[in-house]
This record gives C-alpha cells, structure tokens and sequence, in this order.
C-alpha cells in the first residue's frame, strides 16, 4: 500500500525550501505541495538527488486552469518506485504570462508532456527543446482546455446549467 | 550500455532520403506518422507526429456527468476497454468513499485479467506476423473472439464495452456468462501453448526480434515506461502489486520480468503475464464469495426499473442519475490501475459540481512512444515496425 511517512518528507523540503513552499496539503493519501514557480526545477531537482527521496519517476505532468484566480497551474506528479512513494507538486502561473522551466533536462518524459500542457493551456516551458503543438493542429489560433473555450454549440438552452438551478 | 552506432557514416559521403512511414501505412497498424532519414535501409533519424485521431477527450469530460465519461474511457485503449472502464469507476468511488463489495471486485478482477489477455495477445500475434508469420494470429484472434462473448454476455457490447457502472456492474454474470468463461479458462491454454511452440524457439522469430529495439532500463524509467514494456527491460514495476486495488492482494501471481528490454523480451513478458492472468482468473472464480453485484450506492447506481415504476425514492434518484444531477464531494484524486500497456491513471479534480473540473488521463501509450524515435536510431526499416508493434502502441489511448 501507498506509504504515508509524509511527515519526514515534509521536513525535509521545509528544511531546503522553506520559503518557497505556498501550501501543503494531503488529498486522498497524496501528499500535495504548491511552490513559488521560480525554483520548481531545482526542487524538483532536489527531491530526484536527495538519498532519502529519490522521487526518479515522472508518474505525470498537466495543466490546470483556475478562470477565477486568472491562473493556469501545472502539476507535477512524482514516484519513488522503490518506498512506493507518491508526491505532488504544483505552481502557478499568472494567466497572461504562463512561464516555467522546463523539465525536460532531467526527464525525458516531460518532452512530451510539456508539449501536450503547452498545446491545451499555453504554459510556455522555457529553455524545451521542441515545443510546439502535439495533439492539435499546428495552425490552432487558442488553447482548448482553457476554461473559457467553449465546448458545445452555447446557444443550446437544454445544457444550461442555470435551468438546472446551478 | 551504450548503442552501437559505428554503422552509421558520416554526413558528408552519404546522400540520405527521407521515408514517410505513415500516417496511414498497413504495417504500422493505427495512424502514426514517423518521418525516417535513411541512409539506405538504416534509419539514421526519425521525428513522429502523433494526433491523427485526436477527440479531446479531456475537455469533452469537463462537460460530461461522471457515468456519462466512461464510454470515453472505452476508446482510449480500445484493446482492453474493460479495464479502462472500471479504472474509471474505481477513481469516482475513491472520489465518492464507496465501499465495494468483495464479489464485486473479484468479479472486476475477473474481467480485467481477461481483457488484459486479449490486449496482449493482440500484441504477440502482431509482433508474429510483423516478422511473417500469419498463422499464430489466426489461430489466437480466434481466442479473441472467445473472450468478446463473454464480454458480450456480461455487458451486450464487445470493443467498446461501457462495462460496469460507478459501484459495480449492471447485472451479475448470468451462467451462461460463467459456463463461457470455464470454457475459454479451458481452451485457451492448449491454443497459447501451440502459439508459443510456433515462436518462442523459432529461429527466424529469434533472429528477428533478439537485440531488436532494445532500451535500458534507465532510459526506461526516464522515459516513464510503465507496463510490459518496462517490466521487459528488467523492472518489476506493476500497479496491481505496488498499490493493489480491486482485491489484488487475494491472489497469486508473479510479476515476468525481461532483461534486455528488447522486442523478444516484450513478446515473452506478454507471453507469460497471460498465463499469469489465467491463474488469476482461475483463483478468483474459486474464491468468489456470494453477495451483490453492485455497492448500496442510490445516488449513482440506477436502481431496477421496477422500483423506478413503483417507488417515489427510486424515481427520483433515477432521474437525478440520468440528468447527472448528482452532487459529489469537492476533492483532487488520482488512482492508477495496471491497464494492458502500463499505468493507467486518472487525475480528477472535482469542484462538487457535476462535472469534473480537470480530468486528465495518464496514458501510458502517450508517455512510453515518445522514446521510439531514440529506439529505432540506427536500426533497419523492418526493425522499426517490429519495435512499433512490440510496443504495442495504441492510437486510442496515444492521442486521447
């Protein structure tokens, strides 16, 4: 089962990064962190290197967008493969300039799952060595998985959400 | 262990030409392009495009009550739609806090295991006719079709299944269901021993697929290969092991690892998780106590009709189902389960409405083919093909 010695990992990133961290949170047994979006890379660097972490697995990667905060987070999903060891990182980046490092320099999965984060929500990965669009068409003027995209045809009243008293 | 790609000459005495491998090619078995700079028949370069069959399938889900995303579940990987399906479900329960039933998590084992024996025997009669053999693959699309009846028995559907709902499955498995499952349980190993006797030790199938498309198992790890894939090159890293779900832990099975990471040792990590996967089946109909097929949850499993007809209470959660009127708890979870080709996970994030918030899937097809164009660097054209399809890259899950 998914180990839960969250406390010790807790203390040692507070030790390190003390004040980069913006919350720290544990939804459904997955120790969740928010940092400051500066020194992602470092930390993430930090938690692959330190001999007790060892997070070296890139389990995921995507965006998310919050229109009420004018933010696009990008979240982080890491795996100690051998404690069995589940770690959650996330920043967030201001809407109109969604800029962060890339991750690509120490996973290569992230190729990929930067190109995809860039291609639905913009987020720009500075220093990637090929992004552009992956899953859309290259010629694409927006970013689809922000929330003000609209999916269906919006003249449709039978899907208003206010009839239903929402 | 470094490549070997001394056979690769210089830039400036070879004229290379370029090779669209792709989109629609027959040998590539789904729409992937690839771009291949060759040097005669060695490929020197490749670059792929992927998103030929691209549905959004994450934005669709932002509008879409939560039993209503599992049929976009079924066409991520079309080969074991099964496990896609109650991977879904499991995510919504663990969102929700449901408690599931010990016969029905059994009976989900039981169907997971069977489809993913049908995934990897797609897989393995691919790779054979890949290297020309066409027989293996007629005789195990056969045993195929075996398990699509039972599928069929379970659930009325066969490719895309819609199996199951959010806590449990619609109906229980009907005798008929269970007399198809003995008999496959009892056919099936004759017809994968005679599959196996006709490659295993074959000496054109060795020679095609030994040291063909191999990678380290760092590479692996950094690459995020999860699956057989990985397991092929020496990692023993499985979802259903690790972080059991679904009663996982009940039963016993080994975990077939390779060494070589290369297309032979894929094909027998396949090979012998389906063994595996009938040992688990057989244990889990041995074991399988009696009790309901579906948790006591009135706010997301629809009641029967005749209740609907005659009770005031059943009606209105039938109608709150149907309309997705449902509230959920506000939360941020991810479950994994060991899909055909790795981890398959689900990050959802659920703001309490109706929807989802954010659904992302974690699709191992997407993550794991990124390495291809550094697998086939300085191997044959034929070799290519070969890797792709011991791979078993799926475009459904790929381009999501």
């Amino acid at each position: 089962m998914e180990s839960s010695n969250t406390d010790a990992i807790v203390s040692i990133i507070n030790q390190e990064f003390e004040n980069e961290i913006l919350q720290i949170e544990e939804p459904y047994k997955i120790l969740t962190i928010s940092f400051k979006q500066e020194r992602i890379i470092e930390i993430i660097q930090f938690l692959y290197n330190h001999p007790e972490l060892q997070f070296q697995f890139l389990t995921t990667l995507c965006g998310i967008h919050y229109p009420d905060q004018n933010q696009i987070a990008v979240m982080y999903q890491l795996h100690n493969l051998k404690t069995n060891q589940r770690i959650r990182l996330k920043v967030f980046l201001p809407e109109d300039k969604p800029e962060v490092q890339t991750l690509t320099g120490l996973f290569s999965a992230a190729n990929w799952m930067e190109r995809e984060t860039y291609d639905f929500f913009g987020v720009i990965f500075i220093g990637h060595p090929n992004l552009k669009r992956i899953l859309n068409v290259d010629d694409m003027i927006f970013f689809p998985l922000r929330k003000e995209f609209p999916l269906e045809d919006q003249t449709r009243e039978d899907k208003n959400d206010a009839l239903f008293g929402r | 262990m470094e490549k070997d790609l001394s056979h690769i000459v210089k830039e400036e005495v070879r004229q290379y030409s370029y090779l669209n491998l792709g989109p629609t090619h027959p040998a590539t078995h789904g729409i992937f392009q690839n771009v291949l700079k060759m040097d005669g028949e060695v490929i020197i370069e490749a670059e792929s495009t992927i998103g030929y069959i691209h549905r959004a399938f994450e934005k669709l889900a932002e509008r879409r009550p939560f039993y209503q995303i599992t049929p976009i579940t079924d066409r991520m990987n079309y080969c074991s739609s099964p496990i896609n399906n109650i991977g879904w479900h499991m995510t919504v329960e663990k969102l929700v806090g449901v408690e599931i039933p010990k016969r029905v998590q059994y009976l989900r084992v039981i169907v997971m295991e069977l489809a993913r024996i049908t995934d990897h025997l797609i897989c393995n009669a691919v790779i054979g006719v890949d290297t020309g053999a066409l027989t293996g693959f007629v005789y195990l699309f056969q045993q195929r079709e075996h398990v699509y009846e039972i599928y069929e028995e379970i659930c009325g559907a066969r490719l895309t299944t819609n199996l199951g709902r959010i806590g449990g499955f619609e109906r229980d498995f009907t005798p008929k269901a269970w007399a198809k499952i003995e008999k496959f349980l009892k056919e099936f190993p004759a017809v994968l021993k005679e599959f196996e006797a006709l490659l295993v030790r074959n000496r054109i199938f060795m020679d095609r697929t030994i040291g063909v498309g191999g990678i380290t198992a760092e590479r692996a790890l950094n690459y995020g290969f999860t699956g057989p894939n990985l397991r092929a090159a020496g990692v023993d890293y499985d979802v259903r092991v690790m972080n059991p779900y679904s009663s996982y832990e009940d039963f016993n099975f080994t975990i077939p690892v390779g060494t070589q990471g290369d297309t032979y040792d894929r094909f027998m990590v396949r090979q012998n998780e389906m063994w595996q996967s009938l040992s688990i089946i057989r244990q889990a109909i041995d074991k399988i106590p009696a009790g309901p097929f579906h948790a006591d949850v009135p706010e997301f499993y629809l009641p029967p009709k005749e209740e609907v007809y005659n009770n005031m209470e059943s009606l209105i959660y039938h109608f709150k189902i149907v309309m997705g009127e449902t509230d959920v708890p506000k939360g941020e979870v991810y479950h994994s389960v060991e899909g055909g080709n790795g981890e398959l996970g689900f990050y959802l994030i659920s703001d309490g409405g109706r929807t989802p918030f954010r659904l992302h899937f974690r699709r191992p097809c997407f993550i794991y083919y990124q390495a291809y164009t550094e697998m086939v660097k300085g191997s044959m054209l034929s070799d290519a093909i070969l890797t792709m399809s011991s791979m078993n890259v799926i475009a459904g899950e790929l381009d999501a």
